[in-house]
C-alpha cells in the first residue's frame, strides 16, 4: 500500500514536471521552423533573429523535455514492473517504435540545428528544424497511442495471463488515439503561440525592438487562434468519446451523481470533499449533460451512484480541473480573438498587451489540468477495465521509493526554478543586435 | 527463432549505445583533468555537443526494446536494479542539463559548479552500468515470484565492481581517443597522452574480469558449446591491442574505431554467454528470465523487427552523415560562434 502511494505520487510529479517542458517544444518548434522558413524565402535577416531569438528560448526548454522523459520510460520497469509484464507486448512496443521512429530524428537533427548554421545551407538548415519540428508531433503520437491504449484498451487478447497484441492496426488507430492526439497537440500548440505572445507583449509594452516583436506576435496569434477555436470544437467531441468509453470518468468530470435521462447541468455546482455528493447544486438546466455527453437531451447519463464506491474515480480533483481546463479554453479563445481584431493596431492597446502578458502562465494550468482530468479520471484503473493500479505497482521495498521521491522533488523543483528563470532571463534580454553594418 | 533474433538485437542495441554515449561519458568524466582553461573546457562540451543527444537515444531504444520484446525482463530487472538506475537517471538528467545550460550564462561559479556536476553524472553512470551488467552476467538473487531479495549493496559485491571499474577504464580511454580527435593544440596531446596511460589499467582490468568472469558467471558454458562464440572476446582483445598500435602511430580515427571495437565486443562478449538468459536467478534457476518466459507474442515481435529493419537502416545512415558532418577539430572559430555551449 505504501509503495503504491509513493509510487503514484512519484509518477505524478514525473507526469507533472515533464509536462511543463513538452508543449512548449512541440508549439515552439514550430514557430521557429515558419521564421526561419521566412527568412530562407524572404532572404529578410530579421526572421533569422527571430529564429535565433525564439529558437535560444526552446533549446533551454527543448533539453528538460528531453531528460525528464527518460525517467518515465525508466519509471514503468522500477515502480509498475506488474504493469510492464502485463501489458508490456503492446504499450512497450508503442514506446520502442517511439523512440526508433521519431526520438532519434528529433535529437540528431536538433543537434544539426544547433552547431549547423555555418556549416549547412540555409534550406538544410532550414529542413532540420522542420524535422525536429515533425519528430517531436510524431513523437506525440505514439506516446498518445500508448496512453490512448491505457484509456481504451483495444487491439488486444488476453493470453498467457496477460494482454497479448492481436491487432496493430486497430490499436494504433483508434478514434481514442486520433482525438487523444489532436486534443493535446493544439493544447500544446496554444501554449507556444501565449508563450511567444506574451514575450512579445513584455517588449511591446516597453517600444524596444518594435518591429521584430509585432512579427512575433502576429504569427504566434495566427498560430493560437486557429487552435484555441479548433480546440474548442474538438474538446466538445472528446466529451462524447469519454462519455462512451468512460462513463465513470465523465460522470466525475461533472460530479454526476444520480443516473438519469435528461440529465442536468448547473450553472454553480460544488462536489463535496469527501467526494460522494454535492455540496452544492444550483440553477439545473436540464438535459444539458444529455446533451453534451450524447447530442440528444433524452439521453441516459450514468450518475456516480450506480458505479461501487471502488470503481470510482476521486471526484473533487476530476471536477475541479475539468473546469479549470474548459473554463481557460474559452478565455484563449476570447484572448486571441480579441487579439485578432486589434492584430494592426498593437501598441496603441497596451491593456491588451499587458492582459498578454500575464497569460503567459494559463496554457501551462490548462495543459496540466487537462492531464488531471485525463489520468485521474481513469482512476482506479491503470488499464481501463483491465487492471488497478493498485494491481500494477512493483514488489519494491518502499524505502528506496519514498528516497527517490523525495531526491526527484528537491531535484526536479530545483530545476525547474533554473530553467525558468534562465528562460525568463533570455526572454527579457531580447534578442541579439543586429551586427554592425558592414562596409 | 524470433526470440532469439529479438536477444541478438537486444545485444547490439546496448553494445551500440555504450560504443555511442560511451566516449561522451568518458570525455565527460575527463574534464576536470584534462582541461586546464575555459577555452579547453569549452572544446570538450564542444566535442561531445552535436552527439550525446543522439547518443543517448540507443539507451531509451534499448530500453524501450527491453520492455516491448521481454517485457517480464524488464519488470523485474527494472524493479530490481530500482536504485541503481534511478542514480543513472539522475546523473543523465543532470549531465543532459549540464551540457545545455553551462554555457548561457559568464559567471565564474555559474561554470564551475555545472563543470563539476558533469564531471560526476558522466563518471558515476559509466560505473553503475558496468556493475550493473556484472550483476546481470552473475545472477542476481529473484525468487520463483520475480521477486528481488536484495539491495543496493547486493549489487556492490566484487565482480559488480570489477565490471564498474572496466566500464568507466573503458569509457575513460574512448573518450580520451575522441578528445584526441575531435580536440586540437595542446588538449588534443594532452588526450592523447592520457590514453596511453589509461591503456594499461584497461588491459589489466580485462584480463582479470575475463578471468573473473570464469569464476564468477556462468558465461563460458555457451562458448564450450558454440565455439564460434569466440569470436566477440576475439574482437575486444584484438581491438585492445590494436587501438594502442594505432594510438602510436598517432592514427585517431583507428585508434577510436579499435576501441569502439572492444566496447561492442565486450558488450556483446556478456550477452552471448548470457543466452537464452536475460537475467539469470542466482538463487533458483528455475526462476531465471530467459528469451522464452520473458518474450513478447510473436505478434509484436514480427511487427516490431518489420519497425526495426526499416527504421534502424534509416536512422544509422543520417547518424552517420551527423558524425560526417561535426568531424572537424573544434577551432577557435567553432567556439567564437556559438549556440550556447
Amino acid at each position: 500500500m505504501e509503495v503504491l502511494i509513493l509510487s503514484r505520487l512519484q509518477f505524478a510529479a514525473a507526469t507533472f514536471f515533464h509536462f511543463l517542458f513538452v508543449p512548449l517544444t512541440l508549439g515552439l518548434s514550430i514557430l521557429v521552423a515558419i521564421m526561419e522558413t521566412k527568412w530562407v524565402r524572404s532572404g529578410d535577416e530579421e526572421y533569422k533573429r527571430m529564429a535565433k531569438f525564439w529558437g535560444k528560448l526552446f533549446l533551454i526548454n527543448f533539453g528538460l523535455g528531453l531528460v525528464t522523459g527518460i525517467t518515465l520510460e525508466f519509471q514503468f520497469g522500477t515502480n509498475w514492473s506488474r504493469y510492464s509484464a502485463y501489458v508490456g507486448d503492446i504499450f512497450g512496443s508503442l514506446l520502442a517504435i517511439e523512440a526508433t521512429a521519431a526520438f532519434f530524428l528529433e535529437s540528431t537533427f536538433i543537434a544539426v540545428w544547433i552547431f549547423g548554421w555555418e556549416r549547412i545551407s540555409p534550406k538544410l538548415h532550414c529542413v532540420a528544424i522542420w524535422l525536429v519540428a515533425f519528430a517531436g508531433t510524431l513523437s506525440a503520437y505514439w506516446i498518445l497511442a500508448a496512453n490512448a491504449w491505457m484509456q481504451h484498451p483495444v487491439g488486444y487478447v488476453m493470453r498467457n495471463g496477460r494482454a497479448e497484441l492481436a491487432n496493430f492496426f486497430d490499436v494504433i488507430t483508434q478514434r481514442f488515439a486520433v482525438i487523444e492526439f489532436v486534443h493535446t497537440v493544439s493544447g500544446a500548440y496554444i501554449l507556444a503561440g501565449f508563450f511567444v505572445m506574451g514575450i512579445s507583449a513584455y517588449h511591446l509594452l516597453r517600444k524596444r525592438e518594435v518591429s521584430f516583436f509585432t512579427k512575433s506576435f502576429r504569427i504566434a496569434l495566427v498560430f493560437a487562434l486557429v487552435f484555441s477555436l479548433f480546440e474548442v470544437v474538438q474538446g466538445h467531441f472528446n466529451g462524447g468519446e469519454v462519455a462512451e468509453a468512460q462513463p465513470s470518468k465523465l460522470a466525475a468530470m461533472e460530479s454526476h451523481w444520480k443516473t438519469q435521462k435528461m440529465a442536468p447541468m448547473y450553472l454553480l455546482q460544488v462536489p463535496n470533499l469527501s467526494g460522494d455528493g454535492n455540496l452544492i447544486e444550483w440553477i439545473p438546466i436540464p438535459g444539458a449533460l444529455s446533451i453534451l455527453a450524447y447530442g440528444d437531451p433524452h439521453a441516459e447519463v450514468k450518475g456516480l451512484s450506480d458505479f461501487k464506491p471502488e470503481d470510482r474515480p476521486p471526484v473533487f480533483l476530476t471536477f475541479i480541473s475539468f473546469r479549470i481546463m474548459v473554463g481557460l479554453g474559452m478565455l484563449f479563445v476570447l484572448l486571441t480573438v480579441w487579439g485578432f481584431l486589434i492584430r494592426k493596431k498593437l501598441l496603441d492597446n497596451p491593456k491588451y498587451l499587458r492582459i498578454m502578458m500575464l497569460a503567459i502562465p494559463l496554457p501551462y494550468i490548462a495543459n496540466e489540468a487537462g492531464w488531471m482530468v485525463a489520468e485521474v479520471g481513469r482512476q482506479p484503473w491503470i488499464v481501463w477495465g483491465l487492471m488497478r493500479t493498485s494491481d500494477a505497482v512493483s514488489p519494491v521495498d518502499p524505502t528506496q521509493v519514498a528516497v527517490s521521491l523525495i531526491a526527484f522533488i528537491l531535484f526536479y523543483g530545483l530545476l525547474g526554478v533554473v530553467a525558468f528563470w534562465l528562460m525568463a532571463r533570455f526572454a527579457k534580454k531580447g534578442p541579439e543586435p543586429l551586427p554592425a553594418a558592414q562596409g | 527463432m524470433l526470440e532469439t533474433i529479438w536477444f541478438a538485437l537486444w545485444g547490439v542495441l546496448w553494445a551500440v549505445y555504450f560504443m555511442l554515449d560511451g566516449f561522451d561519458l568518458g570525455a565527460g568524466a575527463l574534464l576536470p583533468f584534462l582541461a586546464k582553461n575555459e577555452d579547453e573546457k569549452r572544446t570538450i562540451y564542444h566535442a561531445t555537443g552535436p552527439f550525446w543527444d543522439g547518443n543517448e537515444v540507443w539507451l531509451i531504444t534499448a530500453g524501450g526494446v527491453t520492455f516491448a520484446a521481454f517485457p517480464l525482463a524488464y519488470a523485474v530487472m527494472f524493479s530490481s536494479l530500482y536504485s541503481a538506475l534511478m542514480l543513472i537517471l539522475f546523473c543523465l538528467i543532470i549531465r543532459g542539463v549540464a551540457m545545455e545550460y553551462r554555457g548561457k550564462l559568464e559567471g565564474h561559479s555559474w561554470r564551475d559548479g555545472w563543470d563539476w556536476l558533469l564531471f560526476i553524472s558522466s563518471a558515476l553512470p559509466a560505473l553503475l552500468f558496468g556493475v550493473a551488467f556484472a550483476n546481470i552476467f552473475q545472477g542476481i538473487p529473484i525468487d520463483i515470484e520475480h521477486i528481488y531479495r536484495g539491495s543496493l549493496f547486493t549489487l556492490l559485491n566484487p565482480y559488480g565492481l570489477l565490471g564498474g571499474l572496466l566500464f568507466l577504464c573503458l569509457f575513460l580511454y574512448h573518450g580520451a581517443l575522441w578528445l584526441g580527435i575531435k580536440a586540437g593544440g595542446e588538449l588534443k596531446e594532452r588526450a592523447q597522452r592520457t590514453a596511453k596511460i589509461l591503456w594499461v589499467p584497461l588491459l589489466i582490468l580485462a584480463v582479470v574480469f575475463l578471468v573473473a568472469t570464469w569464476f564468477a558467471t556462468n558465461l563460458y558454458a555457451n562458448y564450450l558449446t558454440y565455439p564460434v562464440l569466440w569470436v566477440l572476446p576475439a574482437l575486444a582483445v584484438a581491438g585492445l591491442l590494436a587501438t594502442r598500435l594505432f594510438l602510436q602511430q598517432g592514427a585517431a580515427w583507428k585508434s577510436w574505431f579499435a576501441s569502439s571495437a572492444v566496447v561492442v565486443g565486450a558488450t556483446l562478449f556478456g550477452v552471448a554467454g548470457l543466452y537464452p538468459n536475460l537475467l539469470p536467478s542466482s538463487i533458483d534457476p528455475k526462476a531465471s528470465l530467459t528469451v522464452v518466459n520473458a518474450a513478447s507474442s510473436p505478434l509484436t515481435l514480427k511487427i516490431m523487427l518489420g519497425v526495426a529493419l526499416v527504421m534502424v537502416p534509416v536512422v544509422i545512415a543520417y547518424q552517420v552523415w551527423v558524425y560526417h558532418l561535426f568531424r572537424h577539430e573544434v577551432t577557435p572559430d567553432d567556439l567564437a560562434y556559438e549556440e550556447g555551449y
